[in-house]
């Protein structure tokens, strides 16, 4: 569906030449949600804007179903991102329309007619859940329902291809998921193909299929979300993943954890998809005569399973103790004993 | 009653010279509205990254815009007495102002155009752009609108200036509220009628600005 070959962005600088995109070669398939991340700088926005024509490549080329985005212009590339449509983190809605004229906005760039407009926005409105409000002002609106205009402005020339920079950047923890949640649906009721860019962990792992991990302009690691978070391979995947694996300040919680907890065992379950954490404690309780207590826990669930950490206090004899945590290790749950009494 | 106060004044003649002041305003607004603004936005489309970038042309307007906003007026009007007498036929009477009042006040215009182009949030500009959207387009539908209680104040503040300029213009016989201060007033040694000429290009200036701010709050949605 997009394949981008041998890509390649640089800028003329004062400092010379800056390689922002450094031959970015992959391919996205259709109806898939693929996730690039990386730090500020890294090139992921201006890897995005290549892919609807906003900036052209120094070297190779942008195909977006059998159409060469890199090499078209004028009126082609024009309607090429009609079919190519972008949300932003800041939004950009027109202040001066209403969140309905904004929905029509590109309605009016695509020429159709005004009573079809008017049908198609309120349906939109409709879809992303902000029926009611569509002759309020952005000014109006918080940050999420101005996304989820954006969202709808997005869909109204029914494009293939979504791209998302940052979109959740803004927002707060909850509504960055209700926003996440309503991509993924958007996704799953019009098959869209969705690119979305972010810096946080928690994003890609909550709703990608896929993710391409990018550093100085190159992408350097990429695979199933599974598989990144199962087995990262760069450092820099790994200091991502454990963005969202590990608690905040591991070394310090750890202290203090066994500080609050001096007695039995402290144990650290990571769980990285598929497999779901209660069985696997259900078990543990069942089977094992020892006392289970949660001090802490950061588990998520995605399409994918469950991810996230665990830390358990066990208590009771020591053999006990040890036959839980070899139970636990069998388990295929990433295991580690933090700490002995 | 008013005749023992204000015992020189002709309201007739009053009335007229009104009626000139607020014609040659209007008139000279309007066109200053449409130059200046055409002036403005190619001076912003003109610019590095934008979708006309050329910096011959922004060079070159923008120096054009430069040095008719910093020749005083009174002698703008003196230096454009040739082309005036060519194009309106005669240097007196309102119609004989015009040019000048234009040709001061449209440059003066384009700057606060440029200003008030460029507050807009590029982001949107950018927005645009990636629904393909046409120059055109993105002129009419996103910079005027977004820009609009800029371009408002803009034009409110141009249009109190150009009252100014009528004035200045008055004295070299264009006629209005200017001439009638200066040659009924001012020369002949009637204060009064200098006075009711200020009050009521006062008036007016008053009125332009409560229009001009009722109108900016109005379409301000931010
Ligand atoms: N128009 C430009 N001219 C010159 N350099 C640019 C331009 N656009 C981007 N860059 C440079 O290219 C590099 C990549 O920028 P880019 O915006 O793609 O990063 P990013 O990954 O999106 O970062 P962030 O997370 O901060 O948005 C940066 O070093 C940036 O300074
Ligand atoms: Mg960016």
């Amino acid at each position: 569906m997009i394949e981008l070959t041998n890509l390649t962005k640089k800028y003329q600088t004062d400092k010379g030449v800056l390689t922002a995109v450094d031959d970015v070669s992959l391919s996205i398939e259709k109806g898939e949600i693929f996730g690039i991340i990386g730090y500020s700088g890294a090139g992921k926005s201006t890897l995005i804007r290549l892919l609807n024509g906003l900036e052209k490549p120094t070297a190779g080329s942008v195909e977006i179903q059998d159409q060469k985005i890199s090499a078209i212009r004028g009126k082609q590339l024009r309607q090429a991102r009609q079919k190519v449509s972008m949300i932003f983190q800041h939004f950009n809605l027109l202040w001066s329309r209403t969140v309905k004229e904004n929905i029509e906005f590109p309605l009016e760039i695509a020429g159709v007619p005004k009573s079809a407009r008017s049908t198609r926005a309120l349906e939109l409105i409709e879809l992303v859940g902000l029926a009611g409000r569509e002759n309020a002002y952005p000014s109006q609106l918080s940050g999420g329902q101005k996304q989820r205009v954006g969202i709808a402005r997005a869909l109204a020339n029914d494009p293939e291809v979504l791209l998302c920079d940052e979109a959740t950047s803004a927002l707060d923890p909850q509504t960055t998921d209700s926003i996440l949640d309503l991509l993924v649906s958007i996704n799953e009721r019009l098959g869209l193909t969705i690119v979305l860019i972010t810096h946080e962990m928690h994003v890609i792992r909550k709703i990608c299929h896929r993710v391409a991990v990018m550093e100085a302009g190159k992408v350097v690691e990429l695979g199933d979300v599974l598989t990144i978070f199962q087995s990262p391979r760069e450092p820099i995947t790994k200091r991502f993943v454990a963005q969202v694996t590990e608690a905040q300040g591991a070394e310090e919680t750890v202290r203090r954890l066994r500080e609050a907890y001096p007695a039995g065992e402290l144990v650290r379950l990571g769980f990285i998809g598929e497999q779901t954490e209660e069985p696997v404690l259900t078990e543990l309780i069942r089977n094992h005569p020892v006392d289970v207590n949660i001090i802490q826990g950061n588990i998520s669930r995605t399409h994918g399973g469950a991810y996230g950490t665990l830390i358990l206090q066990l208590k009771g004899p020591d053999s006990e103790i040890r036959s839980a945590i070899s139970f636990l290790e069998n388990r295929q749950v990433q295991t580690e004993v933090i700490s002995g009494a | 009653m008013l005749e023992n106060f204000l015992p020189n004044v002709d309201w007739q003649d009053m009335w007229a010279a009104t009626l000139e002041t607020i014609y040659m305003t209007a008139m000279a607004t309007f066109f200053t509205f449409v130059i200046g603004l055409i002036l403005g936005i190619v001076l912003f489309l003109t610019q590095p990254h934008q979708a006309w970038a050329n910096s011959v042309v922004n060079w070159l307007t923008g120096a054009l815009v430069n040095i008719f906003r910093s020749i005083p007026f009174i002698i703008l009007i003196i230096l454009l007495i040739p082309f005036t007498q060519f194009l309106i036929g005669t240097i007196r009477g309102p119609n004989a102002a015009l040019p000048a009042l234009i040709i001061g006040a449209a440059p003066f215009y384009a700057r606060l155009v440029l200003i008030a182009l460029k507050e807009i949030d590029k982001g949107v500009l950018e927005a645009a752009r990636s629904m393909g959207a046409t120059t055109w387009t993105v002129i009419r539908k996103v910079l005027l609108p977004e820009s609009l209680p800029a371009l408002v104040s803009g034009i409110t503040v141009t249009a109190i200036a150009l009252v100014g300029y009528t004035a200045m213009a008055g004295v070299i016989g264009a006629g209005g509220l200017g001439t009638l201060a200066f040659l009924d007033g001012f020369q002949r040694n009637r204060g009064d009628v200098t006075l009711t000429a200020t009050v009521v290009i006062l008036v007016i200036v008053f009125v332009i600005q409560y229009i001009g701010d009722f109108l900016t709050v109005r379409i301000d949605k931010r």
